[in-house]
């Protein structure tokens, strides 16, 4: 689609209007024509033009980066994974398809490629592969839940505190410095001790250790914006303080935000599994990655190593897809780089 | 236990007062030295954090080292060299060191250096099974709770050296992802010197290019990679965690996991309140660090 904003749309017009009349082969045409020359002329184009213009060049600027791309390719076959696991493997039970096969027949671990197993198996009949493809779904559920509830709340945190300042800004800031100043795994481990060894409650535990960071990010923007002259403009044609906030402020300070909730995503999975590890995260027998680390650790020395092996592979790929993107990101909207 | 029993100790240890006034008496408690018994540890907390804490420090302190020596050396000769085989390799090594889980990394490097070629050691922070070992251990002064550092007051080189293999693989275990961000901190920092005004007049005036990288270049560009080296020394202590976890090594890290996993509160608060301490005494001492090294940070 061409950005044509010198169209004519009074022509159009009444070409169309010549076009109504004539065969029904014409009209279909004209109908798009038409629609496409109401879509060019509505304010909702003429406001989002310029952004998709910004995002068709931070992609060019992305593309050129072989790093990127892998980064980009790698989270494509992740996600397809992540979205259709049971394409890849099926279910063991139609209720509860995170849970690992089990089965007490085949209670020693089976190396890759025997009875059936393509990554080997653990403990009673756990498939490794099936493992990996629903922990990808997993993972990436939790990732993808996680940070953006965090975003989200630490967002509107930050503007709010950040645009009205004073005494609301500074109770915020010392909340938001107390969560920061304690390292997350050691204060998301006492949380999760708390609440309980599940999926969902180690998530609450992440999300209220999370949202701190997003707060400061947007905070420090919000602060340098705030000075700009179309603020004052904005606010003298009237808008509310809501409005301001939402549409001026905050399209300009997501930049690092974005960046940084990209690569949170690959730590938030790293977190997670380093909390199975410890025997606080998912529930025994979920296929996740780090619980099959953790279940696989007694039996790695002696020799079975894909039970240790695969999983921990599975996770670095998944960190390292994000790490990329995330990386490409910071390269392309860092204001040094572009044109 | 008769239910009276159990009501009484409920009494005393106030398990019936909401949480505020809970938190009050923990306080209080705290402020005259006692916070409570660990369950998981078998002893006060406090006793707890003074017998594990040197040992954490310790592998905290050797990391740090390894990967303030190692990311500072490969971070400038990635800058200097930039896009050349050294540069790959590292920013490569630097992009895996983030992405990698530290459990599975340990996990990995035991498996390849004790079970396949039985060069270093699995577990503890020395030989535990050795009985002449412990009973050494025992009967040793401890000067300072350094187990490098006593074994080498107490002259015994056999057992240093016993402990200092046993260092090596949680050491870099813990150090690779430091070293990984460090790298890349180095990296760009440098990059940025290098294009500077000062450097150029450095090369203008003819002096050799190690002199202008060593002694004008990096110390310009170590200032920010001060302020990374402190965080990342506060960071290592939640690290050590998971590394203690997978070594077996007796400090804070094991102590708290073991202490979350089985719900041991005084433990759990101990462990909190001591890890934000020392995080945030790091952050202090890499502010007063930096206003020393940056002069404009001083006057400006």
């Amino acid at each position: 689609m061409k950005a044509d904003m010198s169209g004519k749309p009074a022509e159009d017009n009444a070409s169309d209007s010549k076009l109504s009349g004539v065969s029904t082969l014409d009209s279909n045409a004209g109908v798009i024509k038409k629609l496409k020359a109401r879509i060019k002329k509505s304010r909702l184009w003429l406001a989002l033009l310029p952004r998709l213009k910004e995002v068709k060049f931070d992609a060019y600027l992305m593309s050129k980066s072989v790093t990127s791309i892998v980064g980009i390719l790698l989270l494509l076959f992740l996600i397809v994974i992540a979205v259709f696991p049971s394409a890849f493997a099926v279910p063991s039970d139609p209720t509860h398809p995170e849970m690992m096969p089990w089965n007490p027949l085949l209670y020693e671990p089976r190396p890759p490629g025997v009875d059936g197993f393509p990554l080997g198996s653990g403990l009673a009949g756990a498939d490794i592969y099936y493992g990996i493809i629903w922990g990808a779904s997993i993972s990436m559920a939790f990732a993808i839940e996680v940070v953006g509830i965090s975003v989200i709340i630490g967002t509107l945190l930050g503007l709010i505190a950040g645009y009205k300042g004073g005494v609301l800004d500074e109770i915020v800031m010392r909340v938001t410095d107390v969560f920061l100043s304690i390292p997350s795994l050691v204060l998301i481990m006492a949380i999760a001790a708390v609440l309980g060894r599940n999926l969902e409650s180690t998530k609450l535990a992440l999300i209220m250790v999370w949202w701190a960071g997003y707060t400061r990010i947007i905070r420090g923007q919000v602060l340098s914006i705030r000075e700009n002259t179309y603020i004052d403009a904005a606010k003298a044609a009237g808008s509310s303080e809501s409005w301001i906030m939402l549409r001026h402020i905050l399209p300009n300070s997501w930049g690092p935000v974005v960046v940084q909730a990209t690569m949170d995503m690959g730590t938030v999975v790293l977190v997670m599994a380093g909390l199975s590890y410890l025997g606080l995260g998912a529930e025994p027998g979920t296929a996740e990655w780090g619980q099959m680390i953790y279940a696989g650790q007694d039996r790695f020395i002696t020799g079975s190593w894909w039970m240790v092996f695969f999983p921990g592979m599975a996770i670095l790929i998944f960190v390292l897809a994000f790490n990329l993107i995330g990386d490409g990101l910071r390269d392309v909207l860092d204001p040094k780089m572009r044109r | 236990m008769t239910p009276l029993q159990i009501d009484l100790i409920k009494e005393k240890y106030h398990l019936n007062d909401p949480l505020y006034s809970q938190y009050y008496y923990w306080l209080d408690s705290l402020f005259h030295g006692n916070l409570g018994w660990s369950k998981e540890a078998h002893m006060f907390v406090t006793d707890a954090i003074a017998q594990k804490f040197p040992a954490t420090f310790e592998l905290a302190m050797i990391s740090t080292i390894m990967a303030v020596l190692f990311g500072i050396f490969l971070g400038t000769k990635s800058a200097v060299k930039a896009n050349s085989v050294t540069d790959q390799l590292s920013r490569t090594m630097s992009l895996v060191g983030v992405s990698i889980p530290v459990f599975w990394l340990g996990l990995i490097l035991v498996w390849v250096f004790f079970a396949q070629l039985h060069w270093l050691p699995q577990f503890g922070p020395y030989n535990l099974t050795n009985v002449d070992l412990a009973l050494r251990y025992e009967t040793m002064n401890h000067y300072t709770g350094f187990l490098l550092i006593d074994t080498l007051l107490n002259g015994d080189l056999e057992f240093f050296y016993d402990h200092l293999l046993h260092l090596i693989l949680p050491a870099i275990t813990l150090a690779f992802a430091s070293t990984a961000i460090l790298i890349r901190m180095m990296r760009s920092s440098m990059l940025e010197v290098l294009s500077s005004e000062y450097v150029k007049a450095a090369r203008a005036k003819g002096l050799p290019e190690n002199v202008v990288i060593k002694r004008h270049a990096r110390r310009n560009a170590m200032i920010p990679t001060t302020t990374v080296i402190g965080l990342t020394f506060g960071g290592l202590l939640g690290g050590a965690v998971l590394t203690e976890t997978v070594f077996q090594w007796n400090g804070i890290g094991q102590w708290s996991a073991k202490a979350a996993v089985g719900v041991d509160t005084p433990a759990i608060m101990g462990f909190t309140l001591i890890t934000a301490l020392i995080y945030v005494l790091a952050n202090l001492v890499v502010d007063v660090v930096y206003a020393y090294l940056d002069p404009r940070v001083r006057l400006g």
